[in-house]
């Protein structure tokens, strides 16, 4: 662990959704405290052209451990900080998954970056009985999610909600009927069609989300849509926010900037024209759960971000080794690392004018950070807990440069805005470029 | 014979797919299988291939493919390698990718692969140095079966321009229609494609494609019919697609007088087609058959680079 930080940023846009700051103004930190003013010999940073805001905050991280290989609590937390995160939210279903109180205190967090712990909802995450979910919340668990799968039935899910209800904590939703969606590798739609690939039914996912919105309100329990991939599923959400309901969702980053055109080897966000490349076709890499959403829908969802319906962006994060993904497409693992492109894709919709850069940092540290109960914000006084990144800056993804054990993703080789230039954690530097 | 001399270089490393060749192109092959065979029955070109060292991998189950191939590969004289894949240690665990480096290795500079996932020649493309010739991958493409059936029907019309076509059957499980598709659409046909709902599901969003719901809609006008096996193995009921779908005599009045019939093979008789017309004069399905190899061999003549 690093000596806590003492500096002072000069003329940074600084960007705190906690109390709608917007403006550019020196920032100044003092033994790992934001302060007023720096009247000492602290070391000094040109922020010229830089951004500062509320460090990100990521509901939805899988660490691999325990059990893992292709991540590790260490190199899991060196990329959170590389991608800006001063908390990830390690998702249990890992290898045994995260059912119990002394499975949730085995998950100490390493220096670069705070881990928090979503336990498992049912013992084993085999979908039949609720976990002891008072004694691990008790250990330190935020949230519970049988992530991989929803809670398979309404009875179950009922129950599980009553007692989150008692404890104020959110159930965290992976919505996809394991009956509709049986058996597809893809999004349905003309692109699966063409490609021979089986697709996967937007109604695999809406059904859920309507049946736990149900749910939710009839037990007054927190219920948590994560990694929302289809505009009815967010629809749904739109209708039950406003009926005042207790509900909040996030979207991934591959959700919204990347679409099902992916898989037919287009290399083009959801705001651009698609482009299929046959030599890029079927890449394993862009296999994930939800699979990537149509066109039309990553539209919707990037503008339910914009919007604010979206409460946050969340990156499902998910290591594979390269041979779990050098197989043909419906042989490859679901899921793609997401730590250190997060910030880069939402900027690249802030450049495309699909989202504002406020919204964007709320998305990703204020609003996740309030969902399991973190408060963020730059005011004086505070424990500093920042991210500091040059938002024009390019660079290129190549697994030699991630922090992350595992390189499984599409965006490898390509050239992304948004360098983080300064992560830091509870008062203490956990990355500087 | 002419093959081969001053030809325009093939701008394609791999035969993946007919999606994304041009009308030329696809002439192209067709003119040079037209060459082929004559070269064959003549017995020319028997060293074409001299320096190749030609794969067949098939994962899947094939004879008329794998048998075709292994034809076109000898009469253009390269050395052929059969992987015998169900019972080599593929089975045993070993990926497609290194079975398929290993074979890099060993010199095979061709690979024909076969394989029931969709996209696995993409893979074996991007991850070897092998020229890779789809032989047909999961639900995605057959395009060599669409090159014979596009060549039965250029025989047979003289061009396909302006004709329509009708793929009657379980299209959306059928990489051959897929591949059709694209090979007939290119060369200037309409393509219809029909069968019961689940079995065309998502077709009307596909660009240029008409889809017919009864099979009098299917077959009305059409200057050629095409049916497909019915995958008994996928819980169809035969009974039912008989009365509905069949192929006879009598539905065959709606399309135009004497439009012939193909079928990949191998055909269910009885199932998605009589026996009689199957066998008849209206068939070409033993043309489709012969054409195969001809085919193959304009595919790995341009690949190889030498036609």
């Amino acid at each position: 662990m690093t000596q806590a930080a003492s500096f002072i940023l000069v003329g940074a846009r600084v960007i705190d959704p906690s109390d709608g700051t917007d403006a550019v103004r020196d920032l100044a930190v003092r033994e790992g405290v934001i302060v007023d003013a720096l009247s000492d010999g602290a070391e000094r940073m040109e922020g010229h052209g830089l951004v500062v805001t509320p460090g990100f905050c990521d509901l939805h991280t899988h660490l691999r451990e325990p059990g893992g290989g292709a991540e590790t609590i260490e190199s899991g937390s060196r990329a959170a900080a590389r991608g800006g995160f001063t908390t990830v939210c390690a998702m249990p279903n890992t290898d045994p998954p995260l059912d119990s109180p002394s499975a949730v205190r085995g998950m100490r967090s390493d220096g670069s970056c705070r881990v928090r712990v979503i336990g498992a909802a049912t013992l084993g995450r085999r979908g039949d009985v609720a976990a002891d979910l008072a004694a691990m919340a008790d250990a330190g668990a935020v949230g519970f999610s049988d992530d991989g799968a929803s809670i398979p039935n309404a009875d179950l899910t009922g129950e599980i909600l009553r007692a989150l209800a008692k404890l104020g904590l959110p159930l965290i939703e992976h919505a996809e009927d394991a009956v509709l969606a049986d058996g597809s590798v893809m999004r349905a739609g003309s692109i699966a069609t063409q490609l021979g690939l089986a697709g996967w039914p937007p109604e695999a996912e809406v059904s859920i989300v309507e049946r736990d919105i149900g749910l939710a309100a009839e037990t007054g329990a927190r219920l948590h849509l994560t990694h929302l991939s289809t505009a009815a599923s967010l629809e749904a959400v739109r209708r039950a926010k406003a009926r005042g309901e207790r509900v909040t969702c996030d979207v991934t980053p591959h959700h919204i900037a990347l679409t099902d055109a992916w898989v037919a080897g287009s290399r083009r966000f959801s705001w651009e024209e698609p482009e299929p490349r046959e030599e890029l076709a079927y890449d394993g890499r862009c296999r994930v759960n939800p699979p990537l959403a149509s066109r039309e829908d990553a539209l919707a969802l990037l503008a339910g971000v914009a919007d604010g319906t979206v409460d946050a962006i969340a990156t499902d994060h998910a290591p594979h080794p390269p041979e779990r993904k050098l197989v043909p497409f419906d042989e490859a693992a679901p899921g793609l690392i997401g730590l250190e492109t997060a910030l880069s894709l939402g900027l690249a919709a802030v450049e495309a004018g699909r989202l504002d850069l406020p919204t964007l940092v709320a998305a990703l540290s204020t609003r996740p950070a309030a969902i399991i109960g973190e408060q963020r914000g730059l005011r004086a006084g505070a424990r500093a807990d920042l991210v500091v990144f040059d938002p024009s800056a390019r660079w290129r993804v190549e697994a030699s440069v991630l922090a992350s054990a595992s390189a499984n993703t599409p965006l490898l080789g390509m050239e992304l805005l948004g360098v983080v230039r300064l992560t830091v954690a509870d008062g203490r530097v956990t990355y500087r470029s | 014979m002419t093959v081969g001399v001053a030809a325009a270089t093939w701008a394609h490393r791999h035969f993946l797919d007919v999606e994304g060749l041009s009308r030329e192109e696809l002439e192209r092959i067709l003119d040079l299988a037209v060459d082929m065979r004559e070269a064959r029955a003549a017995r020319a070109h028997q060293s074409m291939l001299e320096n190749e060292i030609v794969g067949l991998a098939f994962y899947e189950a094939s004879t008329r493919t794998r048998v075709s191939f292994e034809l076109a590969a000898k009469a253009l004289g390269a050395t052929v390698v059969d992987l015998g894949i169900a019972g080599s240690s593929v089975n045993k665990g070993e990926s497609l990718v290194d079975t398929l480096r290993t074979l890099e290795r060993s010199g095979v500079t061709m690979i024909i692969l076969r394989h029931g996932s969709s996209g696995a020649p993409h893979l074996a493309a991007r991850t070897t140095r092998l020229r890779v010739i789809n032989a047909g991958d999961g639900t995605h493409a057959h395009p060599t079966q669409a090159l014979a059936d596009a060549l039965t029907l250029r025989d047979a019309f003289g061009s396909l321009a302006g004709r329509t076509v009708a793929i009657v059957g379980d299209v959306a499980h059928s990489r051959v229609a897929r591949s059709n598709i694209h090979a007939l659409g290119t060369l200037g046909a309409r393509v219809r494609v029909a069968g019961p709902p689940a079995w065309v599901e998502g077709f009307d969003a596909w660009p240029g494609v008409e889809v017919a719901t009864t099979v009098e809609e299917a077959l009305r006008g059409a200057d050629a019919v095409m049916t497909l096996r019915v995958q008994l193995e996928r819980g169809a009921q035969p009974a039912n697609h008989i009365a509905a779908w069949r192929l006879d005599e009598e539905r065959m009045r709606l399309a135009r007088p004497d439009a012939p019939i193909l079928h990949p093979g191998p055909t269910n008789e009885g199932v998605e087609i009589t026996a009689d017309l199957a066998n008849g004069l209206r068939s070409l399905i033993g043309r489709q058959v012969e054409n195969g190899v001809p085919v193959r061999m304009a595919v790995l003549a341009l690949l190889a680079g030498v036609a």
